[in-house]
């Protein structure tokens, strides 16, 4: 096991610079998962990580070693594939087995880890299957599988989920999490989904066209986002995004309307800022703002509503069920007593 | 479910399907009609004149005449024969080291193919080259490289200093041979090549990824990944490599026509002077169909080779 440290890592495809300046400290044993949207340069990093794509700039620490020169073979990394990357002419023994035997390791070690890692993922009845005669969750397992006979000082994950129905990627996340605390392997994990980054991470990086946007633990960047990327990204359904401006009495919305604000950050009176509103964090207050119902989601669990005020969609979610029906009109308030407010120029957070 | 029920009760009783009423729609017969055409074009075209030649072998049709059953004379007349013996030496040797040569270098300068290389798109098709050049013009190209006179590997040779006399290349019984190998494998190594780059580029580039993880070597990566995936394109390739080759007629019917001195006398061309040229129709036959069993065995070697493995299977 080892702390792995990015250090202003930076990586161009031709002219084209795809990541741009990266720093992350990951400490020995963490589970930190790469989250960001499509094409921001995710896998693109945690290749650099497991020595297939080399760096153009900066340097990747495993230890206290510089790798950034060291082949892949021999960095001491195991890595699951988005697709697995299975042999497909190798049973699951064999695939397991695999990196073990180009080191000609004795047979009764190979046999012995192969058979542990088989325990850990339940995999022992299909050690002569052939990965065609599996189906995607045991792949995935056995692409783990693979990963965890090598014992590596760091485990990198590639969206391994993403092939899965949504059932199976519930369960699979649960296997992966247990895994993690019971090898305390250092592991990357890269997806883009947030839930899965919220519910899997020690430590979440949200990435966003090459560069990091905020790191920090799950609910640090759902309490406390730095900028309006990172809000509107974690949490589910999104964070509302209300324009307006700063005064005495508090926010002024564009539409008309005003919200409260804690403690309003001094000097900032007439300021145009961005008020976010997580949809859970809306309640309904006789005394709040009228808002209309546009359409109404009821899930069973909670209630998912589109709301209307002063001209702009605001979504809210109540855990109560709602008798409203499409048009009538209900007063809501945000039920936190400290609000979220950007920049509107610049996108970051204001302190308060 | 209830459209389905109704029609039903308004219909006449259903009677009995009949023999022809199940040839008609059966699935397995329906598969058999649509054969039907298929199976004709191939009786006429190929088991007929198989059939042909197989009979002939067993009588004394000459050229003109036509002949009466003799049994297995022409059999035994052949396999005492000194230049049959040696025919099918010849041929075996040809076929055999022609095929391992092709296949080496069709696999090598594959790999090489799949490897990003400058101006890949033109060198795929110089590498096609020989293979779209008729047989005949390729072979007399040939000839005239190995023309005893004028050739000009013998002048390159000469120029450069190594030697000082012209090689004999179709003259000589071991020069000749080997001449005629290299024309043969220079013309097949084409197909073998795009064939089995067809089959690398099947192969996963995660899968070589992975393995480089799982610290495979270039070499570990060929032979535990490559090979394997490949073994099915590559038993296909050389089966049609080996009949091929096994059948060659063209490429030494121009280039030596057998000679010298029966040196390079493949069955093939050995049947056509026997039959052809020397007018014995029966004997020609005989040697043509002795080579079936050669052609059989080889194609048993490769379905044996070829049946799906377990690991293409998609469920047990
Ligand atoms: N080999 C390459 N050559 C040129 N550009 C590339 C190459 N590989 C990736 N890119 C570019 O780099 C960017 C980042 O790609 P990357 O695969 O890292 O994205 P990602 O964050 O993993 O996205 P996804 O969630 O869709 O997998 C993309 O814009 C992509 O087009
Ligand atoms: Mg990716």
């Amino acid at each position: 096991m080892a702390s792995v440290t990015i250090r202003d890592v930076r990586k161009a495809f031709g002219n084209v610079q795809i990541i741009h300046g990266v720093n992350i400290d990951i400490a020995d044993g963490e589970f930190v998962v790469l989250v960001g949207p499509s094409g921001c340069g995710k896998s693109t990093l945690l290749r650099m990580l497991a020595g297939l794509e080399n760096i153009s700039a900066g340097d990747i620490l495993i230890g206290d070693r510089v790798v950034n020169h060291v082949p892949p073979k021999e960095r001491d990394i195991a890595m699951v594939f988005q697709n697995y990357a299975l042999y497909p002419h190798m049973t699951v023994a064999d695939n397991m087995a695999f990196s073990m035997s180009l080191r000609n390791a004795p047979k009764a070690e190979i046999k012995e880890r192969v058979d542990k890692a088989a325990k850990i993922l339940g995999l022992e009845k299909l050690l002569e299957r052939y990965p065609k005669q599996l189906s995607g969750g045991q792949r995935q397992r056995v692409a783990m599988g693979r990963a965890i006979v090598r014992d590596p000082q760091v485990f990198l994950f590639d969206e391994p989920l993403s092939n899965l129905d949504a059932k199976l990627r519930v369960q699979m996340r649960t296997e992966i999490k247990e895994l993690h605390q019971r090898l305390r392997t250092t592991t990357v994990y890269v997806t883009h989904d947030q839930i899965e980054a919220m519910t899997m991470a020690d430590k979440i990086v949200v990435m966003h066209d090459g560069i990091v946007e905020q790191i920090g633990a799950p609910l640090d960047l759902y309490d406390r986002p730095e900028n309006l990327f990172v809000a509107g990204f974690i949490g589910s359904p999104a964070m509302n995004f209300i324009r307006g401006k700063l005064g005495s009495g508090g926010f002024l919305a564009d539409g008309g309307f005003h919200l409260p604000v804690g403690a309003a950050p001094a000097g900032s009176d007439g300021k145009p800022v961005v008020y976010g509103l997580r949809p859970e964090h809306i309640r309904i207050d006789s005394a709040g703002v009228p808002a209309e119902v546009v359409v109404l989601e009821p899930t069973g669990s909670e209630t998912q509503v589109v709301l209307r005020a002063g001209g702009q969609d605001i979504i809210a979610v109540f855990r109560e069920r709602l008798t409203a029906k499409p048009g009538e009109m209900i007063p809501i308030a945000p039920s936190l007593p400290i609000a979220h407010l950007f920049d509107a120029e610049t996108g970051k957070r204001l302190v308060a | 479910m209830t459209e389905a029920a109704l029609p039903q009760s308004r219909r006449a009783p259903i009677r009995e399907a009949t023999a022809w009423d199940r040839l008609k729609t059966n699935r397995n017969w329906l598969g058999f009609w649509f054969m039907v055409p298929a199976a004709a074009f191939l009786i006429l075209f190929l088991a007929y004149p198989l059939g042909l030649g197989i009979w002939l072998s067993f009588t004394d049709t000459r050229i003109g005449r036509p002949g009466e059953f003799i049994g297995i004379e022409n059999y035994e007349w052949v396999l005492g024969d000194r230049k049959f013996q040696d025919a099918v030496f010849n041929t075996l040797f040809y076929t055999t080291i022609a095929s391992i040569a092709k296949f080496a270098i069709g696999l090598y300068l594959a790999i090489l193919l799949n490897h990003h290389l400058p101006f890949k798109a033109m060198i795929r098709a110089i590498v096609l080259i020989p293979f779209i050049v008729p047989t005949v013009l390729s072979a007399i190209a040939f000839w005239w490289i190995f023309d005893p006179t004028f050739s000009i590997i013998s002048w390159t040779l000469k120029e450069m200093g190594w030697r000082t006399t012209n090689i004999n290349f179709l003259g000589d019984t071991w020069n000749a041979r080997w001449s005629v190998i290299f024309a043969n494998v220079w013309r097949g190594v084409p197909f073998i090549a795009i064939t089995l780059l067809a089959g690398l580029q099947t192969v996963p580039p995660s899968l070589y990824e992975a393995a480089t993880l799982d610290g495979a070597t270039r070499w570990q990566m060929f032979r535990f990944i490559t090979y394997p995936l490949l073994t099915p394109i590559i038993a296909v390739v050389m089966t049609f490599s080996v009949l091929f080759t096994f059948t060659d007629f063209q490429l030494i019917k121009v280039l030596t026509n057998g000679g010298p001195a029966g040196a390079t006398e493949l069955m093939a061309t050995m049947s056509y002077n026997t039959a052809i040229l020397g007018g014995k129709i029966g004997e020609g036959a005989a040697v043509s169909t002795a080579m079936i069993p050669f052609l059989l065995g080889a194609i048993m070697i490769s379905w044996f080779g070829l049946q799906r493995r377990k690991w293409q299977q998609g469920e047990d």
